[in-house]
Protein backbone atom coordinates (compact mmCIF):
# COMPACT_ATOMS: atom_id res chain seq x y z
CA UNK A 1 0.00 0.00 0.00
CA UNK A 2 1.37 3.41 -0.94
CA UNK A 3 1.20 5.38 2.68
CA UNK A 4 2.34 8.60 0.99
CA UNK A 5 2.29 10.37 -2.03
CA UNK A 6 5.40 11.79 -1.51
CA UNK A 7 8.91 9.86 -1.72
CA UNK A 8 12.30 10.52 -1.77
CA UNK A 9 15.60 8.53 -2.34
CA UNK A 10 19.10 9.36 -1.30
CA UNK A 11 22.42 9.33 -3.29
CA UNK A 12 25.79 10.05 -2.32
CA UNK A 13 27.35 11.45 -5.14
CA UNK A 14 31.10 14.06 -5.79
CA UNK A 15 29.15 16.89 -5.69
CA UNK A 16 27.54 16.13 -2.53
CA UNK A 17 24.32 14.69 -0.65
CA UNK A 18 21.60 14.01 -3.45
CA UNK A 19 18.02 14.05 -1.63
CA UNK A 20 15.62 13.38 -5.28
CA UNK A 21 12.04 14.47 -3.72
CA UNK A 22 8.54 13.37 -6.09
CA UNK A 23 5.00 13.52 -5.68
CA UNK A 24 3.51 16.03 -3.45
CA UNK A 25 5.00 18.06 -0.60
CA UNK A 26 2.50 19.38 1.55
CA UNK A 27 2.34 19.85 5.79
CA UNK A 28 1.55 16.35 6.32
CA UNK A 29 4.36 14.69 4.03
CA UNK A 30 6.91 17.37 4.46
CA UNK A 31 7.03 15.75 8.37
CA UNK A 32 8.20 12.68 7.47
CA UNK A 33 10.86 13.58 5.65
CA UNK A 34 12.17 16.05 7.04
CA UNK A 35 12.71 13.79 10.32
CA UNK A 36 14.68 11.19 7.58
CA UNK A 37 16.75 14.16 5.95
CA UNK A 38 17.66 15.33 8.85
CA UNK A 39 18.54 12.37 10.83
CA UNK A 40 20.27 11.83 7.08
CA UNK A 41 22.36 15.04 7.44
CA UNK A 42 23.38 14.48 11.29
CA UNK A 43 25.07 11.30 10.37
CA UNK A 44 26.83 11.82 7.53
CA UNK A 45 27.31 15.65 8.23
CA UNK A 46 27.90 16.27 4.13
CA UNK A 47 29.29 19.57 3.02
CA UNK A 48 26.48 20.31 0.53
CA UNK A 49 23.09 19.02 0.11
CA UNK A 50 21.39 19.05 -3.03
CA UNK A 51 17.60 18.97 -3.11
CA UNK A 52 16.60 17.33 -6.34
CA UNK A 53 13.32 18.82 -7.14
CA UNK A 54 13.01 17.54 -10.63
CA UNK A 55 9.80 15.31 -9.78
CA UNK A 56 7.84 17.30 -7.75
CA UNK A 57 4.33 17.24 -8.96
CA UNK A 58 2.96 19.71 -6.11
CA UNK A 59 4.45 21.51 -3.47
CA UNK A 60 2.65 24.33 -1.07
CA UNK A 61 4.53 26.73 1.80
CA UNK A 62 5.43 23.90 3.82
CA UNK A 63 7.70 22.77 1.37
CA UNK A 64 9.27 26.18 1.60
CA UNK A 65 9.45 25.62 4.91
CA UNK A 66 11.10 22.46 4.64
CA UNK A 67 13.42 23.60 1.94
CA UNK A 68 14.21 26.69 4.98
CA UNK A 69 14.97 24.42 7.47
CA UNK A 70 17.49 22.05 5.75
CA UNK A 71 19.17 25.33 4.73
CA UNK A 72 19.58 26.57 8.19
CA UNK A 73 20.91 22.67 9.21
CA UNK A 74 23.10 22.75 6.65
CA UNK A 75 24.31 26.11 7.46
CA UNK A 76 24.54 24.92 11.22
CA UNK A 77 27.06 22.23 10.50
CA UNK A 78 29.11 24.41 7.65
CA UNK A 79 27.95 23.52 4.87
CA UNK A 80 25.46 24.83 2.09
CA UNK A 81 22.24 23.96 0.09
CA UNK A 82 21.22 24.00 -3.19
CA UNK A 83 18.11 23.28 -5.09
CA UNK A 84 18.28 20.94 -8.33
CA UNK A 85 16.18 21.35 -11.20
CA UNK A 86 12.98 22.37 -9.68
CA UNK A 87 10.10 21.40 -11.32
CA UNK A 88 7.57 23.85 -12.86
CA UNK A 89 5.57 23.99 -9.77
CA UNK A 90 8.10 23.94 -7.66
CA UNK A 91 9.53 27.25 -9.42
CA UNK A 92 6.64 29.08 -9.71
CA UNK A 93 6.13 28.73 -5.79
CA UNK A 94 9.98 29.95 -5.56
CA UNK A 95 9.31 32.94 -7.85
CA UNK A 96 6.03 34.11 -6.23
CA UNK A 97 7.21 34.20 -2.92
CA UNK A 98 10.75 35.63 -3.81
CA UNK A 99 12.46 32.70 -1.73
CA UNK A 100 13.91 32.09 -5.45
CA UNK A 101 16.09 34.85 -4.61
CA UNK A 102 17.35 33.26 -0.76
CA UNK A 103 18.51 29.76 -2.32
CA UNK A 104 20.70 28.44 -5.01
CA UNK A 105 19.59 27.04 -8.02
CA UNK A 106 20.73 24.67 -10.22
CA UNK A 107 19.83 23.89 -13.64
CA UNK A 108 21.34 21.09 -15.58
CA UNK A 109 20.27 19.99 -18.54
CA UNK A 110 18.61 16.47 -18.79
CA UNK A 111 17.24 15.08 -21.53
CA UNK B 1 -36.51 39.36 -11.13
CA UNK B 2 -32.91 38.40 -10.96
CA UNK B 3 -32.03 42.50 -11.12
CA UNK B 4 -34.48 43.15 -9.04
CA UNK B 5 -32.78 41.19 -5.81
CA UNK B 6 -29.45 42.95 -7.22
CA UNK B 7 -30.21 46.04 -6.99
CA UNK B 8 -27.66 48.40 -8.55
CA UNK B 9 -24.76 46.02 -8.04
CA UNK B 10 -23.15 43.89 -11.48
CA UNK B 11 -24.90 40.90 -11.75
CA UNK B 12 -23.38 37.86 -10.80
CA UNK B 13 -23.77 34.43 -13.01
CA UNK B 14 -25.45 31.70 -11.53
CA UNK B 15 -23.92 29.33 -9.14
CA UNK B 16 -24.41 26.11 -11.36
CA UNK B 17 -23.30 23.07 -9.23
CA UNK B 18 -21.82 23.18 -5.51
CA UNK B 19 -20.83 20.89 -2.66
CA UNK B 20 -19.72 21.06 0.77
CA UNK B 21 -18.30 18.58 2.74
CA UNK B 22 -16.71 18.20 6.36
CA UNK B 23 -13.96 16.24 7.23
CA UNK B 24 -11.82 15.82 10.47
CA UNK B 25 -8.30 17.91 11.02
CA UNK B 26 -6.01 15.53 10.52
CA UNK B 27 -2.92 16.53 8.20
CA UNK B 28 -3.61 13.67 5.76
CA UNK B 29 -6.81 14.70 4.67
CA UNK B 30 -4.75 18.29 2.93
CA UNK B 31 -4.19 15.83 0.34
CA UNK B 32 -8.43 14.34 0.02
CA UNK B 33 -9.21 17.70 0.06
CA UNK B 34 -7.33 18.72 -2.82
CA UNK B 35 -7.96 15.29 -4.74
CA UNK B 36 -11.71 16.23 -3.90
CA UNK B 37 -11.50 19.49 -5.37
CA UNK B 38 -9.91 19.02 -8.28
CA UNK B 39 -12.25 16.07 -9.28
CA UNK B 40 -15.48 18.84 -8.48
CA UNK B 41 -13.90 21.63 -10.28
CA UNK B 42 -13.16 19.20 -13.29
CA UNK B 43 -16.59 20.42 -14.63
CA UNK B 44 -15.38 23.43 -15.51
CA UNK B 45 -12.33 22.30 -17.75
CA UNK B 46 -10.03 24.23 -15.77
CA UNK B 47 -6.41 24.20 -17.22
CA UNK B 48 -3.25 22.09 -15.92
CA UNK B 49 -1.80 25.45 -14.27
CA UNK B 50 -5.28 26.76 -13.31
CA UNK B 51 -6.13 23.29 -11.30
CA UNK B 52 -2.19 23.59 -9.84
CA UNK B 53 -3.16 26.70 -8.75
CA UNK B 54 -6.15 26.52 -6.95
CA UNK B 55 -5.23 22.91 -5.42
CA UNK B 56 -2.53 25.13 -3.88
CA UNK B 57 -4.35 28.02 -2.31
CA UNK B 58 -6.58 25.17 -0.84
CA UNK B 59 -3.88 23.53 0.72
CA UNK B 60 -2.84 26.28 2.19
CA UNK B 61 -6.51 26.93 4.27
CA UNK B 62 -6.41 23.89 4.90
CA UNK B 63 -2.93 23.18 6.37
CA UNK B 64 -3.66 26.51 8.27
CA UNK B 65 -6.53 24.94 9.84
CA UNK B 66 -4.66 21.56 10.54
CA UNK B 67 -1.81 23.59 12.31
CA UNK B 68 -3.22 26.62 13.84
CA UNK B 69 -6.99 26.22 14.04
CA UNK B 70 -6.58 23.20 15.95
CA UNK B 71 -3.22 23.23 17.88
CA UNK B 72 -3.91 20.25 19.89
CA UNK B 73 -6.87 18.61 19.00
CA UNK B 74 -8.55 17.36 16.06
CA UNK B 75 -11.70 19.55 14.93
CA UNK B 76 -13.83 19.50 12.00
CA UNK B 77 -12.73 21.40 8.67
CA UNK B 78 -15.33 22.72 6.20
CA UNK B 79 -14.75 22.74 2.34
CA UNK B 80 -17.72 24.54 0.57
CA UNK B 81 -16.75 24.89 -3.01
CA UNK B 82 -19.21 26.90 -5.26
CA UNK B 83 -19.07 26.97 -9.31
CA UNK B 84 -20.53 29.73 -11.30
CA UNK B 85 -21.70 29.32 -15.08
CA UNK B 86 -19.10 32.24 -16.29
CA UNK B 87 -16.17 29.42 -14.66
CA UNK B 88 -16.03 31.41 -11.21
CA UNK B 89 -14.69 28.63 -8.58
CA UNK B 90 -15.46 30.24 -4.75
CA UNK B 91 -13.93 28.34 -2.39
CA UNK B 92 -14.75 28.49 1.52
CA UNK B 93 -13.12 26.96 4.21
CA UNK B 94 -13.67 26.94 7.73
CA UNK B 95 -12.74 25.80 11.07
CA UNK B 96 -14.56 26.60 14.78
CA UNK B 97 -10.54 26.92 16.75
CA UNK B 98 -8.78 29.38 17.85
CA UNK B 99 -9.51 32.23 15.63
CA UNK B 100 -6.88 34.86 14.40
CA UNK B 101 -6.75 38.37 16.43
CA UNK B 102 -4.66 40.42 13.75
CA UNK B 103 -5.71 39.35 10.21
CA UNK B 104 -3.71 42.58 8.77
CA UNK B 105 -0.62 40.96 10.76
CA UNK B 106 -1.37 37.28 10.22
CA UNK B 107 -1.48 38.18 6.23
CA UNK B 108 1.82 40.01 5.96
CA UNK B 109 4.74 37.90 4.06
CA UNK B 110 6.78 35.77 6.47
CA UNK B 111 4.58 36.12 9.73
CA UNK B 112 4.06 33.16 11.43
CA UNK B 113 2.79 32.42 15.49
CA UNK B 114 5.00 29.05 14.60
CA UNK B 115 8.50 30.01 15.63
CA UNK B 116 9.24 26.87 16.66
CA UNK B 117 7.85 24.75 13.87
CA UNK B 118 9.36 25.26 10.33
CA UNK B 119 6.74 27.23 8.82
CA UNK B 120 7.73 29.64 6.20
CA UNK B 121 4.55 32.55 7.04
CA UNK B 122 4.04 32.63 3.46
CA UNK B 123 0.41 30.79 3.49
CA UNK B 124 -1.86 33.23 3.14
CA UNK B 125 0.58 35.28 0.48
CA UNK B 126 0.34 31.90 -1.71
CA UNK B 127 -3.51 31.83 -1.50
CA UNK B 128 -3.63 35.82 -2.97
CA UNK B 129 -0.78 34.87 -5.53
CA UNK B 130 -2.81 31.80 -6.68
CA UNK B 131 -6.41 33.80 -6.34
CA UNK B 132 -8.39 37.23 -7.51
CA UNK B 133 -9.48 37.56 -4.17
CA UNK B 134 -9.59 36.55 -0.51
CA UNK B 135 -11.65 37.25 2.42
CA UNK B 136 -10.89 36.29 6.02
CA UNK B 137 -13.13 36.38 9.03
CA UNK B 138 -12.23 35.61 12.31
CA UNK B 139 -13.28 36.04 15.63
CA UNK B 140 -10.81 34.54 18.42
CA UNK B 141 -11.83 31.56 20.00
CA UNK B 142 -14.86 31.05 17.40
CA UNK B 143 -12.89 29.97 14.27
CA UNK B 144 -12.45 31.27 10.76
CA UNK B 145 -13.58 31.38 7.02
CA UNK B 146 -11.66 31.81 4.29
CA UNK B 147 -13.02 32.49 0.92
CA UNK B 148 -11.07 32.07 -2.06
CA UNK B 149 -12.42 33.23 -5.60
CA UNK B 150 -10.82 32.08 -9.05
CA UNK B 151 -12.01 32.87 -12.48
CA UNK B 152 -11.18 30.22 -14.88
CA UNK B 153 -9.82 31.47 -17.98
CA UNK B 154 -10.52 30.43 -21.98
CA UNK B 155 -13.89 28.63 -22.88
CA UNK B 156 -15.88 26.59 -20.91
CA UNK B 157 -17.54 23.07 -22.34
CA UNK B 158 -20.67 23.67 -19.56
N1 LIG C 1 -7.34 28.99 10.38
C1 LIG C 1 -6.53 29.66 11.22
N2 LIG C 1 -6.79 29.66 12.56
C2 LIG C 1 -5.98 30.33 13.42
N3 LIG C 1 -4.89 31.03 13.04
C3 LIG C 1 -4.58 31.06 11.73
C4 LIG C 1 -5.37 30.38 10.75
N4 LIG C 1 -4.83 30.60 9.54
C5 LIG C 1 -3.76 31.38 9.74
N5 LIG C 1 -3.58 31.67 11.05
C6 LIG C 1 -2.53 32.54 11.64
O1 LIG C 1 -2.00 33.34 10.61
C7 LIG C 1 -0.57 33.18 10.51
C8 LIG C 1 -0.13 33.30 9.07
O2 LIG C 1 -0.65 32.24 8.26
P1 LIG C 1 0.15 31.79 6.96
O3 LIG C 1 -0.55 30.64 6.36
O4 LIG C 1 0.38 32.99 6.09
O5 LIG C 1 1.58 31.37 7.51
P2 LIG C 1 1.95 30.06 8.35
O6 LIG C 1 0.84 29.07 8.32
O7 LIG C 1 2.41 30.49 9.70
O8 LIG C 1 3.20 29.50 7.53
P3 LIG C 1 3.10 28.65 6.14
O9 LIG C 1 1.70 28.77 5.62
O10 LIG C 1 4.08 29.31 5.24
O11 LIG C 1 3.47 27.27 6.48
C9 LIG C 1 -0.32 31.82 11.15
O12 LIG C 1 1.00 31.71 11.66
C10 LIG C 1 -1.38 31.77 12.25
O13 LIG C 1 -0.97 32.48 13.38
MG1 LIG D 1 -0.06 28.50 6.54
Amino acid sequence: MIKSNCRYRFTATPEGLVVSVSGEIDHHSASGMRREVDNIIWNRTPTHLILDMSEVEFMDSSGLGFIMGRYALMREIGGSLSLRNPSPVVMKMLTMTGFDKKVRIINTVFN
Amino acid sequence: MKDKKHGGRPRLSPICNEMKLDFPSHSKNESFARAAAGAFIASLDPTASELSDIKCALSEAVTNCTVHAYPDKIGTIRLEIKLREDGTVILTVKDKGVGISDIAKAREPLFTTDAAGERSGMGFTVMEGFSDSIKISSKPGKGTTVTLTRKLSGKRTS
